[in-house]
C-alpha cells in the first residue's frame, strides 16, 4: 500500500547503444570499415559518395546505406555507380536507429571493404544515435556558414572527421575557413579536417586515402 | 526532434517498473537531461505529456534535472564547467578533456503507487 520510490538510473538511450555496439562488433570482425556520415539536408553526402565510389573503385570494394525520411531517389544515385545500396526510408523519423542498420546487414555481401551509412539530412537527432559505425563523419558545406559548429556543437563533438564541402565556392561567400576550424577544434580538439569539392575534386583523394588507412587499422580476425 | 522516440523508450522501462513491482500508477517521473545529450527538455515535457494518455502514467509529473557540461582537464587535473562546448583546458590550455558529465539522457527515479 501507498507510495514507493524506485531508483531506475536506466540510459534512455542504452537500448541503441547495446544494438550498436553489436553491431559495431560483427563489422569489425567482417572487415567492413563502416562510416556514419551525418550533415544538414543538401550539403552534399550523396555527392561525395558517388565521388568516393569513383575514386574507391579499384581499390575496394564498397556498399552503402542511405538514409532518408522518403524516396528511393539517393540508393537509386549511388546503384547508377555499380555500388550495392539500400535504402531505409524512415516514413518522418529524423535519424536512423541502430536497429535499422541490423536489419539491413545480412544483406550486406561478406566480401566488402566499407560500408558507408549516409543518415537523414539532419545536424541535431542524427548524433544522439551510434549505428555500429567505425567512424563518424560530419559534413558541413560552405554555403551554410561558418557559424555552425558552435550551434550544433554535438555533431562535430561526436565525430571523428569534418568534412567541408563545396570549398569551389569559397571565393564567393563570407565563410571563414580559419574561425571554422578553430571553433570546431575547440569542440573537439581530435577532430581530422578535410577541405574538399566534388565540383573539382579538391581533397577528396586524401580524405578516399585516410579512408583506406582507416580500414588497414580494422582489426579483422584471420580467417 | 528525436524526442518521441526517447519517450516511447521511456515508457517501455516505465511499464516494466511499474509492472515489477505491481504498481497501481506511476506519479512521479525523473530525467538527467544533459545539456549535451541532444535533446531539449521542453520538447520531452511535449511527447511525455502527448505519450502518457491512458497508460499507467496518465497523471506522473514528469521532474527534468538539467545537467550542465563539466569537464577534467587530463593534463592539470583542472575540472570546470564547459557553457560554450569548448574542450579546452581554461587553467592550462590543454586540450585531452575527459568529460565528467552533461552528455546523459537518464531516467533516474519514479514513483509508483501501490494497492
Amino acid at each position: 500500500m501507498g507510495k514507493k520510490e524506485i531508483i531506475v538510473l536506466k540510459d534512455l538511450l542504452g537500448t541503441n547503444k547495446m544494438i550498436a555496439a553489436e553491431i559495431r562488433e560483427e563489422l569489425r570482425k567482417r572487415g567492413i570499415l563502416t562510416v556514419n556520415l551525418m550533415s544538414s539536408p543538401g550539403s552534399g553526402k550523396t555527392t561525395l559518395l558517388e565521388k568516393i565510389a569513383d575514386l574507391l573503385k579499384s581499390r575496394a570494394r564498397m556498399a552503402v546505406i542511405e538514409g532518408d525520411i522518403e524516396t528511393e531517389r539517393d540508393a537509386e544515385r549511388i546503384r547508377a555507380k555499380g555500388i550495392p545500396a539500400w535504402q531505409i526510408t524512415t516514413g518522418g523519423a529524423c535519424h536512423l536507429e541502430a536497429k535499422m542498420i541490423g536489419r539491413v546487414l545480412p544483406d550486406v555481401e561478406p566480401d566488402m571493404d566499407f560500408l558507408f551509412i549516409e543518415n537523414v539530412g539532419n545536424l541535431v537527432c542524427p548524433a544522439s544515435y551510434e549505428l555500429g559505425e567505425h567512424l563518424r563523419c560530419v559534413l558541413l558545406s560552405t554555403p551554410e556558414g561558418d557559424d555552425k559548429p558552435k550551434k550544433y556543437p554535438k555533431a562535430f563533438m561526436t565525430s571523428e572527421v569534418l568534412i567541408l564541402t563545396k570549398a569551389d565556392l569559397l571565393p564567393y561567400l563570407p565563410f571563414d575557413l580559419e574561425r571554422v576550424t578553430k571553433e570546431a577544434l575547440e569542440i573537439n580538439p581530435k577532430l581530422r579536417i578535410f577541405v574538399t569539392s566534388a565540383l573539382t575534386g579538391e581533397g577528396l583523394r586524401e580524405l578516399v586515402d585516410y579512408f583506406l588507412g582507416e580500414r588497414r587499422k580494422l582489426q579483422v580476425p584471420r580467417a | 526532434m528525436h524526442e518521441l522516440s526517447i519517450i516511447s523508450g521511456l515508457f517501455d522501462a516505465l511499464l516494466e517498473k511499474a509492472g515489477e513491482h505491481g504498481a497501481r500508477e506511476v506519479t512521479l517521473v525523473k530525467l538527467r537531461v544533459g545539456k549535451l545529450s541532444g535533446v531539449v527538455p521542453e520538447l520531452l515535457e511535449s511527447a511525455f505529456d502527448m505519450y502518457k494518455k491512458g497508460t499507467i502514467a496518465e497523471k506522473a509529473k514528469l521532474m527534468i534535472e538539467e545537467i550542465p557540461l563539466r569537464i577534467r582537464c587530463r593534463t592539470c587535473g583542472a575540472e570546470m564547467r564547459s557553457d560554450e562546448f569548448a574542450f579546452v583546458c581554461t587553467s592550462c590550455r590543454g586540450t585531452d578533456i575527459e568529460i565528467l558529465e552533461g552528455t546523459e539522457l537518464f531516467l533516474e527515479k519514479i514513483e509508483l503507487e501501490i494497492d
